[in-house]
Formats: C-alpha cells, sequence, structure tokens
C-alpha cells in the first residue's frame, strides 16, 4: 500500500531560554492510504506538536518528513500552505470557525484559496455540508449552531477539497458523548468511504473508534499497535462483517 | 483567476470589518477626511482661477504684443519710463508698413466718459479708440450688428460699437442699432453691439465700453496723447519673431543709436502669465502642505488601527493560514480593509467638500472638477494602502500554529 505520510527521526524543540523543551524526540513512522489512526498520550506527551507537523503547520527541529513522496521539510511557507490548502483537512478541538460567516462560507473558505470557481465553491461546500447532515442549516452562523454541529461544519470545511489526510485534534473534547460518538461515527463513515483519518486523543475510548492506535509518551512513540475490534455501533457492526 | 477570487475575498471581508466597527471606522478617517477636503477644495480653487483667467487671456488674446511707453511689469525707475516720448499714430503707421511676420497691427487709445441716449446716461464708460482690425484681436463676437469699416475707420465716421453692458444701461430692453448716442455731447450711430465677455480677472470690465474709430478719438481727446499699438503675430510661435521686427522698427523709428536702450515698451501677456503662475503655485503650495500633513496624520492613525485589527484577528488569521491562505492572501485581505476604510474616508470628505466647493464658487467662478475627484478617490485608496502596508505585512507572516491558539 502506498505511504501517504512518512517521518523519520523527528525532533521538535523549543528553546525556552532557560532550558530546551524537548516535545518530539526522534519519532518515525508511516502512515498509509486509508488508514484511521488514533494517536494517544497523556496531556504534554507532544500529540498536537505532532499533529501540526502533520498537517504541515509546523516544521520540524530534525529529521525527515514526506508527505506523497515530497520532501515537506525543505519546503518554504507558501508551498506549506499549498499542501494544506490541497492534501490536509484540519478538524480541531475548539472548532475554529470565522464567527462573522454563515456555515456555508465556512466550508467555502479552502476552496477560494484552491482558486474554485464562486459557483463551484457552493455547490461542492452545499454537498459537503449535507454529507455531514447540515443541509438545512447553511446559512447559519456559528453561534447559531450546537457544539455537535459547529464540529460537523468543521468536519465539512476539512473534506470540502477531498484532500489525502483528514487531522483531527481532539474533535470530541468540547462535545458531550452523544455529539462527540456522532463527530467519531462520520469519521468512520469518511474512512470506510476511502478517506485516511488521523485523530489525536487522550481518551482510550475516542482511539478505540480508530484500526490503529499509536502511544506517545514524553515525545518518544511508545507503542503502536493494530486493533481488530474496533468500537463499531451496533448497527454497524453487522454492516461491516456482512 | 485564484488572485480573483483572493481579492474578492479580501474586499468581502474589509467590508464586514467595516461594518462590524463602524464607529470606529468613521473616526479613524477624520485625518484622512481633512487631508482630501483641503485637496479637493485647493483643486476647486486652481481650477476657477484658471478658468477665469484662461478667459480673460482669450478675450485679449494670447499672441498680442502691446507696444507701450510703460512696461507693465519689472521695476525700474518710473522717472525715466515717465520721460519717455509718448507712443502716437505715426509709429502705428510705421509699424503697419514695415512689419511683415505681425497679422495685424493696430492702435488703441482709451479714455473714460459720459454717454447718453435721449434723457439716460452713463459715466465712466471706456471709450476705445481703435481701427477696422479690432476684430482680429479680440476673442468675441459681435451680438448684433457689424463692425466698422475700413473706409469708417481712416476716415473717422462717428460710428460705435457697444459693450454689452453699455448697450443694456442705454437701451434696456431697446433695439440700440441705428440709435444716436451722445459721447462727450458728439453724436454717434450705434452700428453694433459686442456679446458678453466678463471682466478682465475681475479688474476693469470689458463690457462696460464703446469702440469709435482712432481717428475720431484724436480729434476728440487730442492728437498729442500717448496710445497703445496692438500687435497680433497670428500665433504663438511667431511672437519672438514679432517681438524683434517691431522693436527694431521703433528702435529705426525713434532713431536709437545702437548703444542706447530702447525708450519704449513691448509688453506680452507671457508677464501676466507669471504672475498668475506665482499666485497658483501659492495656493498650490499652502493646500500640498495641509494636504499632506493631514493625509500623514491620518495616515498614522489607520495604520494603528489596522495594527489593532491584525491584533484582534490573529485566530482568524491562523484559522485561514490553515486552511490554506497564503502570505499574499493575507497581506491583501488587511491592505483591502485599510484601503476601504480610507476610501471610505475619500467619500466623507467629498460629501463635506462639496458645498464648500459652492461657497468658493461665490468668490471665484468654479465647479468641483470630477478628475479632483477621482484624483481624490485614488489618492485616499492608495493612502490606506501605503499605511496599512506594515501591519499588514506582520499579519502575513505570523506563525499559523501561534496565531490559531491565540484568543
Ligand atoms: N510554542 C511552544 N513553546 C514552548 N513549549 C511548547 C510549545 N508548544 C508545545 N510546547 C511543549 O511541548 C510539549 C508538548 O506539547 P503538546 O501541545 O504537543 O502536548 P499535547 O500532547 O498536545 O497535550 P494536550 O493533550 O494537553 O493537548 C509540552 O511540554 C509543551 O509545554
Ligand atoms: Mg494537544
Amino acid at each position: 500500500m502506498a505511504n501517504i505520510i512518512k517521518i523519520r527521526n523527528i525532533s521538535k524543540e523549543y528553546n525556552m531560554g532557560v532550558e530546551i523543551v524537548h516535545a518530539l524526540r526522534d519519532v518515525s513512522l508511516d502512515i498509509d492510504k486509508n488508514e484511521h489512526v488514533a494517536i494517544m498520550g497523556p496531556s504534554g506527551s507532544g500529540k498536537s506538536t505532532l499533529m501540526n507537523i502533520l498537517g504541515c503547520l509546523d516544521t520540524p527541529t530534525k529529521g525527515l518528513y514526506e508527505f506523497n513522496g515530497l520532501n515537506v521539510s525543505k519546503m518554504n511557507d507558501n508551498e506549506l500552505a499549498r499542501i494544506r490548502n490541497k492534501e490536509i483537512g484540519f478538524v480541531f478541538q475548539t472548532f475554529n470557525l470565522l464567527s462573522r460567516s454563515d456555515a456555508l462560507h465556512n466550508v467555502e473558505l479552502p476552496l477560494i484559496y484552491a482558486g474554485v470557481s464562486s459557483g463551484e465553491r457552493k455547490r461542492r461546500a452545499k454537498e459537503a455540508l449535507e454529507q455531514v447532515g447540515l443541509g438545512d442549516r447553511v446559512t447559519h452562523k456559528p453561534n447559531e449552531l450546537s457544539g455537535g454541529q459547529r464540529q460537523r461544519v468543521a468536519v465539512a470545511r476539512a473534506l470540502v477539497t477531498r484532500p489525502s489526510i483528514i487531522l483531527a485534534d481532539e474533535p470530541t473534547g468540547n462535545l458531550d458523548s452523544k455529539s462527540g460518538d456522532d463527530i467519531l461515527n462520520l469519521f468512520r463513515e469518511l474512512h470506510e468511504q476511502g478517506n485516511t483519518i488521523i485523530v489525536v486523543t487522550h481518551e482510550k475510548y475516542v482511539a478505540e473508534h480508530s484500526r490503529r492506535i499509536i502511544s506517545i509518551k514524553d515525545g518518544l512513540v511508545e507503542s503502536d499497535v493494530e486493533i481488530e475490534n474496533s468500537r463499531v455501533p451496533n448497527g454497524m457492526r453487522e454492516e461491516l462483517t456482512a | 483567476m485564484l488572485f480573483f477570487y483572493e481579492i474578492r475575498e479580501g474586499i468581502r471581508i474589509a467590508f464586514q470589518a467595516i461594518r462590524a466597527n463602524k464607529m470606529r471606522s468613521v473616526l479613524t478617517t477624520v485625518g484622512v477626511v481633512i487631508g482630501i477636503v483641503s485637496v479637493t477644495l485647493m483643486g476647486t480653487a486652481l481650477e476657477g482661477m484658471n478658468r477665469a483667467f484662461d478667459e480673460s487671456i482669450e478675450s485679449i488674446g494670447a499672441d498680442v504684443l502691446y507696444v507701450e511707453k510703460f512696461p507693465w511689469m519689472g521695476g525700474g525707475d518710473w522717472w525715466t519710463y515717465r520721460n519717455r516720448p509718448d507712443i502716437r499714430m505715426e509709429h502705428a503707421t510705421a509699424l503697419e508698413r514695415y512689419a511683415t511676420v505681425p497679422q495685424a497691427v493696430s492702435p488703441s487709445a482709451m479714455a473714460m466718459s459720459r454717454m447718453s441716449f435721449r434723457e439716460r446716461s452713463v459715466d465712466g464708460v471706456y471709450i476705445s479708440g481703435t481701427t477696422h482690425r479690432y476684430m482680429e484681436f479680440t476673442g468675441t463676437d459681435l451680438l448684433y450688428g457689424r463692425f466698422m469699416t475700413q473706409a469708417e475707420s481712416e476716415s473717422g465716421r462717428p460710428v460705435t460699437v457697444l459693450g454689452s453692458e453699455v448697450a443694456e444701461n442705454l437701451f434696456n430692453v431697446e433695439n440700440p442699432l441705428g440709435q444716436t448716442v451722445k459721447i462727450n455731447n458728439q453724436s454717434f450711430r450705434v452700428i453694433g453691439v459686442l456679446e458678453r465677455q466678463g471682466s478682465f480677472l475681475g479688474l476693469f470690465s470689458l463690457d462696460n465700453q464703446a469702440l469709435i474709430p482712432m481717428n475720431r478719438f484724436l480729434r476728440m481727446y487730442g492728437h498729442r496723447r500717448n496710445i497703445t499699438i496692438e500687435v497680433k503675430a497670428g500665433s504663438l510661435e511667431l511672437i519672438e519673431e514679432t517681438k524683434e521686427e517691431i522693436r527694431g522698427i521703433m528702435r529705426r523709428e525713434r532713431r536709437l543709436e545702437p548703444w542706447e536702450e530702447d525708450n519704449f515698451a513691448i509688453n506680452q501677456q507671457e508677464m501676466l502669465t507669471s504672475t498668475f503662475a506665482g499666485i497658483s503655485a501659492v495656493i498650490g503650495g499652502v493646500g500640498f502642505f495641509i494636504t499632506g500633513l493631514a493625509l500623514f496624520v491620518g495616515g498614522i492613525g489607520i495604520m494603528n488601527i489596522t495594527f489593532v485589527s491584525v491584533s484582534e484577528r490573529t485566530k482568524e488569521i491562523g484559522i485561514r493560514k490553515s486552511l490554506g491562505a497564503p502570505k499574499r492572501s493575507i497581506l491583501l485581505q488587511f491592505l483591502m480593509e485599510s484601503g476601504f476604510i480610507c476610501l471610505l474616508g475619500g467619500i466623507i470628505a467629498i460629501i463635506i467638500a462639496y458645498p464648500l466647493s459652492l461657497i468658493i464658487d461665490q468668490v471665484i467662478p468654479t465647479a468641483m472638477p470630477v478628475s479632483i475627484v477621482i484624483i481624490a478617490l485614488i489618492i485616499s485608496f492608495t493612502v490606506g494602502i501605503v499605511s496599512g502596508f506594515m501591519p499588514a505585512y506582520r499579519a502575513s507572516r505570523l506563525d499559523p500554529v501561534e496565531a490559531i491558539r491565540h484568543e
């Protein structure tokens, strides 16, 4: 299977003057197309740092990062922006929607930077909102939506460019368990449709919705295991096994 | 295409931001408003001056030289000029006979007299002695009637062509043509009326004159009289050549030795033009200074508010960057915002300046030129772009991870 992400001996250090914080130490990983991965670990272990590097928002201090065979560690800011726009969809814990814009415009946003024409943008943004079950909330602003709905808008925004991977950092962290489950099930559906999904979490329950769990601690990979019996809702389990 | 979408998104964000902070946006533009009001009013005033000047020059003719006793400008000893011999008809005759370059030569002289028609009379009318060539020297036309013929001019027939104001004052609504008027108690037949010319730079009115043949004028007011000889070069390019030729003829007539200075002056509009240019430069300079100062202060205000806007929206910048917005796009977004805030200021300024221009219109007839409105709007947008650049550049360079974590 094709490697979509290949990192080798990646380190990230923050120079705090008196001491150097090692957020990541010598991390190496491969993630294939159409995987559903959870990155798990306690608070401060370096999960978000790793995710920002994987998402090309940040660059490592040392090490090699190849994305789809391209050497990302050598890229400049604008090339990284292009990769983020075309290849990566982010979902954040705090949703990070533009509060002054309605759901449709929020979802349209990455397509603007991709140079898609206005009509096409609207069509695709609507389609993505329908896909996450918000076809009837297109003109709502974020403060007119519930937390779970906001996160679904964010997922629609991540999907709309048809990226190579979807990266989610604590996507359920600000949601009640019902809305959280909805989001996790949505990810599962997207995975089944062929998307590559990486979820960062410190909750075992959340991690268990994926097929592979990478545990990190103090900036090091502690374990990396495939799981067979991921938490599949009862109704869906039958579909899957059928 | 991409660039176009980014600009459109930039404009959309700009209007959203201005709408969200209406009061702040308007207050920020005060400096720009003052600057733009000043630049439009200055432009309007200069437009009025130019118009007045062009009209005056046109009605007299820009390619006309005036042979006179006194120079128009340029200091010198008044007594020297005073003691010069008078300019006489024989000089005009000589110039007419010998000069080959100029298109026309015409003597002229002026006196002030009372004029009357039946029981009506007006004082202080300029009585101008001239010849049949007068019409070649002026930019104005006859309103009705005809001008004096060569025969009438040479024989000094008692005919007169009236300025529009004189005709109005004496005849009101009656037809003046063919009527007999009295100038200094001598009878003249009215053969024509000139169309309205307006006043020369507001100094004296060309409409308050009556033209009569020069030969008649000299008989009435005395032959030994200092006159002016008007020489029309025919075009601006021929002015210098004409000047040289008539200077030579005058010196010969006056029998001046090569070492002697001219004892006459050859005047031309250019001298007026340069005085006028001086006045314009002063208005322009003062206006430019006020405008510059106000726009500078205004620009600093815009820069400040853009810094505020950038720091308020750091998180938004982070979000946009995470979605793939390149630096250029963030830069554009804030440049559009500061540009449009200033443009708003420019529009407010024009709304304020327009009624003020109507007040200027009372002093110097003028109208706010469309070009100055366009220039003012371009200037205000440019001020916005320039002063927004530093904060916008800084915004574009923000680190996405830090920006997105900002609250
Ligand atoms: N900008 C920064 N400057 C200095 N240190 C940083 C910075 N960002 C992260 N760190 C440090 O790097 C380490 C890893 O941080 P990171 O945010 O990746 O943790 P995390 O696993 O996402 O934790 P959490 O579950 O609480 O979100 C922490 O010790 C943190 O203090
Ligand atoms: Mg984190």
